[in-house]
């Protein structure tokens, strides 16, 4: 993790209607670290990620992602940052090889470069017999797997993780956690949102929303000696809906 | 104390994926009992056969003192069925909902009211709302609702807090403890570990087969080794490092540690200094109980 800043959010509000779903985010996140961005459902974590993905355009406020504006230039932005959810954006009547190919066509990159890229990464996941397999055959780890190195193929400076880790076994799950920390330390900063609290404990740092607005935001160690707890979980069931204890 | 559920050796398979293995397990009456697996364990197909909308390849199963095979219609009627993706009409409003269900049931929700009041009385002030318009958290209540306005004796939950929020997830199984109360026998199943604890028993499932059937406190006892947590601010470092140490086992991460397993059994002092020759310096070792994930990855490690 280096101290240059690839998202910059100032004053960020975005409303539907009378609704406010982001309430002034203020937060900025470093080149290579793992940020976990936290909240109950409803909290506003998915309206903020799509703006910072380019998806929509935020009301007011400053938003910044990998040196481009988020109300100006979306689609310089789209092209410099990887998107990975829970159900994995993978064509399941296409094999593995296929999609990756397909991927790199999409990002924009050279030919030559593709498939360069396609075979190292079918070698580094150890993946060459699975390679012509339609990934409707393959099983959910394995998918989980691809569907990350491919939302990363292009080497975007940021990759945005929304609940990757959901339904998995618990080994899958830890190889994917090491998967993240190998690509951050690559350079590649991780935002992550997640539901597994032991999760939110890997990252460098987290943030936590209630009703739109960003209530916590700190290291895992900071938070719990905050609040005085032994883990993030108890953390977040304190602040993330402060209402409900 | 009466058995809900009796199940021997009962297998599945579609096409040529076997997805229950001989199972074999069951449940008293008025008890918690939770099955706790991975997505593709099997658990939804065991529900259906359960739920008496599969029926199973091999095996027997007597559910409520019925057969699954010949007793369904009678079993229907006793049983409440929450699947994954609640089954509620979305075009129909919360209130329609519930009359639906209890109409289906040849029932009135004024009948039930009182076994539902707690749950229900959160999404009532908006019973006029379309169920497509609610919150996840509103849903997930709703269905719960809908399942239980016949007064079923057995309830069967199909992941109800998948993808839900740890405070809503903490709330659920507070629901859960005060149906019990009413002698409803409950299944449910999880990917949650941590939610096992919640459980009077749990299977732990993987691959449509059961690792371990037992009370919570048991199988976290039933973990064969010394468990150790090692602590150090850089993590990633850490587990490479732990692993690449000759006297080591098994190295996982678990929350803000990795838990450790030796082959000696007992830590080695030898740790210290080898961490400290990997650049590491600011490491803490302690002792440390096992979870009910931590026999669930033992038991997984033992088969591959």
């Amino acid at each position: 993790m280096t101290n240059n800043t690839v998202i910059s959010v100032s004053n960020l509000v975005k409303k539907f209607g009378s609704f406010t779903a982001n309430d002034n985010l203020n937060f900025e996140v470093y080149e290579g670290e793992i940020f976990g961005f936290l909240g109950a459902n409803g909290a506003g974590k998915t309206t903020a990620i799509r703006i910072l993905s380019g998806l929509s355009e935020p009301t007011s406020g400053k938003v910044m992602v990998a040196g481009f504006d988020a109300k100006k230039q979306p689609e310089q932005i789209k092209k410099n940052i990887g998107y990975m959810c829970q159900k994995f954006s993978l064509y399941e009547d296409l094999t593995a090889k296929e999609n990756i190919m397909l991927y790199g066509g999409i990002y924009g990159m050279k030919k030559k470069l593709i498939i360069e890229r396609t075979n190292s990464l079918l070698a580094q996941l150890n993946f060459e017999e699975y390679s012509d397999r339609l990934i409707s055959d393959l099983p959910l780890g394995l998918k989980q797997k691809l569907a990350f190195s491919v939302a990363v193929l292009h080497e975007p400076k940021i990759v945005f993780l929304d609940e990757p880790t959901g339904g998995v076994d618990p080994i899958t799950r830890r190889q994917f956690w090491e998967l993240i920390y190998e690509t951050a330390t690559r350079g590649i900063t991780i935002f992550v949102t997640t539901h597994y609290m032991d999760e939110a404990e890997y990252c460098d740092r987290i943030s936590i929303m209630n009703e739109g607005k960003i209530v916590a935001l700190d290291t895992p160690v900071e938070l719990k000696r905050r609040y005085h707890v032994e883990s993030v979980e108890e953390v977040f069931i304190k602040i993330a809906r402060p209402g409900k204890n | 104390m009466q058995k809900a559920i009796e199940a021997s050796g009962i297998g599945k398979k579609f096409g040529a994926t076997q997805a229950l293995k001989s199972i074999t397990f069951d449940v008293q009456e008025g008890e918690i009992f939770g099955f706790i697996g991975p997505d593709g364990a099997g658990k939804t197909t065991l529900f259906r056969i359960i739920t008496t909308l599969l029926l199973p390849d091999e095996g027997s199963m007597t559910i409520l003192g019925l057969d699954c095979k010949t007793g369904y219609r009678k079993l229907r009627e006793e049983i409440g069925y929450m699947p994954g993706r609640f089954s509620l009409y979305m075009d129909l409003s919360v209130e329609e909902n519930l009359n639906f269900y209890a109409t289906v049931f040849g029932t009135t929700v004024k009948e039930n009211y009182d076994l539902i009041q707690d749950i229900y009385s959160h999404i009532e002030p908006f019973k006029t709302r379309l169920a497509g318009k609610l919150s996840g958290g509103m849903k997930q209540k709703l269905a719960l609702s809908c399942a239980l306005i016949h007064k079923p004796r057995l309830l069967i939950l199909d992941e109800p807090t998948t993808g839900v929020d740890a405070v809503s997830r903490t709330e659920f199984w507070e629901m859960l403890k005060k149906l019990k109360e009413n002698n409803i026998t409950i299944i449910v199943s999880t990917p949650y570990m941590d939610e096992a604890m919640k459980c009077d028993r749990v299977a732990l499932i993987q691959e449509g087969a059961i690792l371990s059937v037992d009370t919570p406190v048991k199988i976290r006892e039933s973990f064969s080794r010394k468990l150790f947590s090692v602590k150090a601010s850089e993590k990633y470092k850490l587990i490479h490092a732990l692993r690449s140490y000759p006297g080591t086992l098994t190295a996982y991460p678990f929350g803000d540690a990795v838990h450790v397993t030796f082959k000696e059994d007992d830590a080695d002092n030898n740790l210290y200094e080898y961490l400290s020759r990997m650049g590491i310096n600011d490491v803490m070792i302690r002792e440390t109980k096992a979870g009910i994930e931590d026999r669930f990855l033992e038991l997984m490690q033992r088969k591959v």
